[in-house]
């Protein structure tokens, strides 16, 4: 894959086991390999202690791989010097869930802290900080300090601070997971916006289905270190592999798992894009005079793709002649088996 | 009222500031320096290292057990060394450095444990190096807490400087004994004994409102 511009070839991580701590020394990554396209959003969802800030802290050289290697903009990370590494950091933002602000500087001097690090001339520091500041819609907060503001507001400022050395790939370590619902969106939209405006490189860790729903390009599902399933946000959304991504979709969702059913056969119908609006469940019933009915459904947009998923039981009639016709129509159809829900 | 001397107060409470001024300064350019190293050699910080900080820490740990009268004495050679005397306000500052700065560098060391290490993380992320984590990002988070310390520090060696009239250092609290003590003159002993309150009082006053001012949080 050409276009990667983040690459983990077999990387694993195990720390140093502390010197109180019995057995120890277990992997917190085993043999990850994943790669990370130029301009997509890749999100990495897992379960606390999965390795999900391991993974992301090897891509800008705050951890060293113990195994394998991760190549991020050309570089392998662990093979750069002091001054290579600082060159890759200025490279790659990143943002934090508790923000990470420093409480004793105002909001504008912590934008301009990396271009202070940096060593950049005072009146370049001034004119980016009031433009990165004006992105974020935080021009009139300039000279509070981040204990003044709100948690939004903060991550706003980790974000202007994160791009203040103009970096092409941007990581985002659970950066909505301290906020509320609402704020989390408004975020996500930014974050979707820089994505799209500047080209930028994202990879975003998260526990929540639902971020990844709303802006991931692809997904990697990590358990116990190790990526057990990875895709595209669609496939891995609609039709999870795995037990753990089933669990997180379903949390996501919101939806109790399917009851015991007396009768007929279980399916799950996924319609997407055009064919999540038309009418094919009464086509398909007249047609082949199978009855169905409703035990779960949802539907609702992948980014910008709607999608619908049914779970029906479905009796009398033509069952399989049923099943076809929906393959025909481009709906996708899945056996669920009793006590695996929806 | 009539038989205190206002002119040797007066100069008594010169000799006091004197003392307190000179090794103070002393105490905070030797006693941060030797917090910072303390904290940053200390386990799982950016200089980890065990021999340094172990050997540090048992200076500091001896110079911190030692009584602080001890300390005067055993001290004498040494400040002559240092100084040219062991008498009068000269002869006191190396002692009264000698024992407040490893206290001042444990609670700068205490001070920059506080300081959250997402934010040093963060400016590691950043690309910060090493020196600039400590001075632009280390130090500042930590600043409302060093200058408590610093407050701290300056009202212990307020009475430090009581004692160092052992060696005739002079100063308010060396006036309290000879004359309120040992010559029976309660009047005299009092005033120098409110002239202490003040200035603790005043030291007090203004550590707190310059911790008020640095903190941002
Ligand atoms: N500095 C460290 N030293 C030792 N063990 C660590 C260290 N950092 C993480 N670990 C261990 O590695 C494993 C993975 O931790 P990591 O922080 O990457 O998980 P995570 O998926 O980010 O979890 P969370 O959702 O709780 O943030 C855990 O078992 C954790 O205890
Ligand atoms: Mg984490």
């Amino acid at each position: 894959m050409p276009d990667a511009v983040i690459a983990f070839e077999a990387a694993s991580k195990t720390y140093a086991p502390k010197a109180n701590a019995k057995g120890g020394g277990h992997a917190a990554l085993s043999e990850v390999s994943l790669s990370v396209q130029a301009g997509e959003v890749f999100g990495v969802i897992g379960a606390s202690g999965a390795g999900k800030s391991t993974l992301i802290r090897l891509i800008n050289g705050l951890e060293k791989p113990t195994g394998g290697r991760v190549v991020v903009d050309g570089d392998d990370v662990a093979a750069l010097g002091v001054e290579g590494l600082r060159a890759l950091r200025r490279r790659v933002g990143m943002i934090f869930q508790h923000f990470n602000l420093l409480s004793s500087k105002t909001v504008a001097d912590n934008v301009a802290f990396p271009l202070k690090l940096a060593g950049r001339p005072a009146v370049e520091v001034k004119a980016r900080t009031a433009e990165l500041l004006a992105r974020v819609g935080l021009s009139d907060q300039a000279t509070k300090y981040p204990a003044q503001l709100s948690g939004g507001q903060k991550q706003r400022v980790g974000i202007a601070r994160a791009l203040a050395t103009g970096p092409k790939i941007l990581l985002c370590d659970e950066a909505t997971s301290a906020l509320d619902p609402e704020t989390t969106e408004q975020i996500l939209d930014l974050v979707s916006n820089l994505n799209r405006e500047l080209g930028l490189t994202i990879v975003l860790i998260t526990h929540e289905m639902d971020v990844v729903r709303r802006v991931c390009d692809r997904v990697a599902v990590l358990e116990a270190g190790r990526v057990v399933e990875t895709g595209p946000v669609e496939d891995v959304f609609l039709h999870p592999a795995s037990a753990t991504t089933r669990r997180f979709v379903r949390e996501a969702d919101g939806e109790p798992a399917a009851e015991a059913v007396l009768a007929g056969r279980v399916v799950r119908l996924t319609f997407r894009g055009e064919a999540t609006y038309k009418p094919v469940l009464g086509q398909v019933a007249r047609a082949t005079g199978v009855d169905y009915s409703i035990l779960g459904g949802r539907i609702h947009r992948l980014r910008e793709t709607p999608y619908g998923q049914l779970t029906l039981a479905l009796t009398g009639g033509d069952v399989d002649a049923a099943i076809a016709r929906f393959q025909a129509e481009g709906v996708r159809v899945d056996p669920v088996l009793a006590g695996e829900g929806a | 009222m009539n038989n205190i001397d206002w002119a040797e107060i007066g100069q008594a409470t010169l000799d006091t500031l004197t003392m307190l001024g000179g090794s103070m300064v002393l105490t905070v350019a030797l006693g941060l320096p030797l917090g910072v190293i303390l904290f940053l050699t200390g386990k799982g910080q950016m200089l980890e290292n065990r021999v340094a900080n172990g050997l540090l820490s048992l200076l500091v740990n001896i110079l911190r057990s030692v009584p602080f009268v001890i300390l005067l004495i055993v001290m004498i050679p040494l400040t002559v060394a240092l100084v040219g005397t062991s008498l009068g306000v000269q002869g006191a500052i190396p002692p009264l450095v000698a024992g407040a700065a490893p206290f001042f560098a444990r609670l700068v060391e205490t001070a920059l444990r506080e300081v959250d290490k997402g934010v040093i993380e963060a400016s590691f992320a950043m690309g910060a190096r090493r020196r600039q984590v400590v001075l632009g990002a280390l130090l500042p988070e930590a600043m409302p807490g060093i200058i408590a310390a610093a407050t701290v520090t300056a009202i212990a060696l307020v009475s430090y400087t009581a004692m160092a009239g052992v060696v005739g250092a002079g100063g308010l609290g060396d006036l309290a004994i000879r004359f309120g003590y040992q010559r029976f003159q309660t009047d005299v002993m009092v005033v120098t004994v409110v002239l202490l309150l003040i200035l603790v009082q005043a030291l007090q006053m203004v550590g707190d409102t310059v911790v008020r001012r640095v903190s941002h949080r």
